[in-house]
């Protein structure tokens, strides 16, 4: 590896800290030249999260570069590390945030102040978090994105914006004081904050410390499962996340894979198969709230009466699917949990980007009445003879992509919701070390019977509200919708096309992923340097 | 002695500071994320056991030896957090104010409650 490679892996930090502070120092007076940084920034990003991609999946172990931050040995300072899973959240973090910038540029970024720079900063934040080996650090980067984002959150201002925000703020506030308890009870146990030394150390830990440990792990855990919006924690996420402009609820769609993410790397590292008296801590736990998650987020979805609304609630159903699959721990499970993973978050973004454009030409107000009327079976007796009216163009584009939109978030073929599912209920099915043919355990079938469920309730809600605003209303005027506009939306969604297309080698990296991540031997290794080889 | 002081300090700020965010105004919610960041700094100290007359640094003549100095890490640790937490509710009180003039109450909700 030579020298330009290896402080590549610090320029998903760096790169938009530098743009952010530079669209600071121009102020708001040039949005333009703003907006321009903030597109080149992000497409750069990309750029990055490719190579870094290439180079993980290309290293032996999966681990590309560890970053020693001053160049401290080892288990002291902070490093940052690239493996397969943070190189793929890089590249999907930033794939989300350029269809949200480019989106924004049509007329939103004009709603408020800082927004270019308020996104630069939510992107530095999400790409810390997803690099880190350090949980202080993974703290300050979760601050990071927070404070960006309740600023994101409140862009456009309005009532229902304030409201909601202030209720995300106190709720976030409050989930980063039980962080910091978790990662100091765990120090105070362990004596290390650096991931990979926490997983060595942790089937070291003294018998009278371990309850001390898993109450900090659990602590901790309720941080990230907060963010993550695992039933019960979740009920101030339908309220932010449909309240947001579009183009911030587009990027919110990945701040819940966060939560999944650290959920994901933190438990299979700390509480993985090599970690003593402690081992899977809390897995029934993550597993039965996923599956509470994913039952909460349908009839939500079905509740929903306006799109937004059912937007952020297939939010829910896609990240309770995760933490339920990474509850079931196993190694095909994950794989294919990660491929549903890269496919909701997709989907989702697109939807969000979606919704605005479509509700665009309708009054507001429309789907709370088409819901009153439906349940008080009030018929509309005045159709009109609108036999062979020819669609608009735009009509026609905009109901495409909401075709695309709720086959993939619902799972249906042939995009790539169907193929996430189908792997992740083949590996759920045949378990690894499982005897062929032996009996299923009782958690695959619960997994089955949520999955297959929550499909159909979300196909239900998505084909209402796709009747309701493309069928039935044949009085509304056709929304004016820019091209820069839906091309966000057709880029994503050809993403998922393309997924469909590439599943075989997408498939392959996802169950290398998946592999490293149980065996996080080789994780360990590339932190900590090999001369601790034996220790693990 | 030290041990029971401390802790009951804790209890109590972060006693207060739960009720405090579970009231209705937004007043009331802001200085109970206060009183509560002041009790998750003091419990991060604590978390580096409690040490009288030892410096955080490593002096002359004591080098590698860490009977003689406190554990510094936490004190680093509460320091960032005290930053974080100062700026984040400043940025709170922003908000607070916006939705004081928006909606006219400082009911969390924006709305006084139906009676």
């Amino acid at each position: 590896m030579n020298r330009v490679a290896d402080h590549l892996i610090v320029a998903p930090v760096l790169l938009p800290l530098l743009a952010s502070a530079i669209m600071l120092g121009f102020g708001e007076g040039r949005r333009n030249l703003n907006a321009a940084i903030n597109v080149a920034s992000t497409f750069a990003l990309v750029g990055i999260a490719v190579a870094l991609l290439r180079a993980s999946d290309a290293a032996p172990d999966g681990v590309m570069g560890v970053y020693r931050l001053g160049d401290w040995p080892p288990p002291f300072a902070i490093a940052l590390v690239v493996d397969r899973l943070s190189a793929l959240m890089l590249l999907l973090t930033s794939l989300i945030g350029c269809a949200a910038v480019v989106f924004s540029l049509a007329q939103w970024h004009r709603a408020g102040p800082h927004f270019h720079a308020l996104v630069q900063f939510l992107l530095m934040g999400l790409n810390g978090a997803f690099l880190t080996g350090d949980l202080f650090n993974l703290f300050v980067f979760f601050e990071v994105l927070l404070a960006a984002s309740y600023g994101l959150a409140l862009h456009g201002a309005g009532h229902a914006r304030v409201k909601a925000g202030l209720h995300y703020v106190v709720v976030n506030l409050a989930a980063s004081l039980l962080f910091l308890i978790g990662v100091s009870l765990i120090y105070s146990v362990s004596g290390t904050l650096n991931m990979a030394d926490l997983a060595v150390r942790i089937s070291a830990v003294r018998a009278e410390d371990r309850a001390l440990l898993e109450t900090g792990a659990g602590i901790l855990g309720i941080a990230f499962l907060l963010k993550a919006g695992m039933w019960p924690l979740s009920f101030w996420l339908p309220m932010t996340y449909s309240a947001a402009s579009p183009p911030v609820a587009a990027m919110f769609s990945i701040l819940t894979k966060l939560g999944v993410y650290i959920v994901l790397r933190l438990w299979l590292l700390l509480f993985g198969d090599q970690a003593g008296a402690s081992i899977h801590f809390g897995g029934n736990w993550i597993m039965l709230g996923g599956i509470a998650t994913v039952v909460f987020g349908a009839i939500g979805a079905l509740a929903s009466q306006g799109m937004a609304r059912l937007a952020s609630f297939s939010v829910l159903v896609s990240s309770g699917t995760m933490l339920a699959a990474i509850g079931f721990n196993d190694v095909g499970v994950t794989g294919g949990a990660l491929f549903y993973l890269i496919s909701s978050t997709l989907g989702i973004g697109a939807f969000f980007l979606l919704v605005e454009l479509v509700e665009r030409g309708r009054e507001p107000g429309a789907d709370v009445l088409a819901v009153t009327r439906e349940a008080y079976g009030e018929d509309e007796m005045t159709e009109t003879e609108e036999v062979g009216v020819a669609i608009p163009a735009t009509m026609a584009a905009l109901g495409l992509a909401f075709v695309g939109c709720a086959l993939v978030i619902a799972g249906l073929p042939p995009l790539s919701g169907f193929v996430s599912k189908f792997a992740l209920l083949t590996a759920a099915l045949n378990p690894s070390g499982a005897s062929p043919g032996g009996p299923v355990p009782p958690a695959s079938w619960a997994l089955l019977v949520v999955l297959i469920l929550s499909g159909l309730a979300s196909f239900i809600a998505m084909t209402r509200a796709g009747i309701r605003v493309f069928w039935a209303s044949a009085d509304r005027s056709v929304p004016r919708v820019r091209l820069i506009e839906m091309a966000p939306v057709a880029i994503l969604l050809i993403f998922c096309v393309a997924q469909t297309i590439q599943a075989g080698p997408i498939m392959r990296f996802m169950q290398a992923t998946a592999q490293s991540l149980h065996a996080p031997g080789n994780y360990v290794r590339a932190v900590l340097g090999h001369n601790r080889k034996d220790e693990i | 002695m030290m041990e029971i002081v401390l802790s009951l300090g804790i209890g109590v700020l972060a006693g207060s500071g739960v009720w405090l965010i579970l009231r209705p105004r937004t007043f009331q919610v802001i200085i109970g994320l206060s009183l509560l960041s002041y009790a998750v700094n003091l419990f991060i100290l604590a978390m580096g056991r409690l040490r009288m007359a030892a410096a955080p640094f490593v002096s002359k003549g004591s080098v590698g030896d860490s009977l003689h100095f406190a554990d510094p890490l936490p004190q680093a640790l509460v320091l960032t957090a005290i930053v974080i937490s100062f700026a984040t509710t400043a940025l709170f009180l922003v908000i607070l104010i916006v939705s004081r003039g928006l909606t006219g109450t400082d009911h969390v909700d924006g709305q006084e409650p139906e009676r």
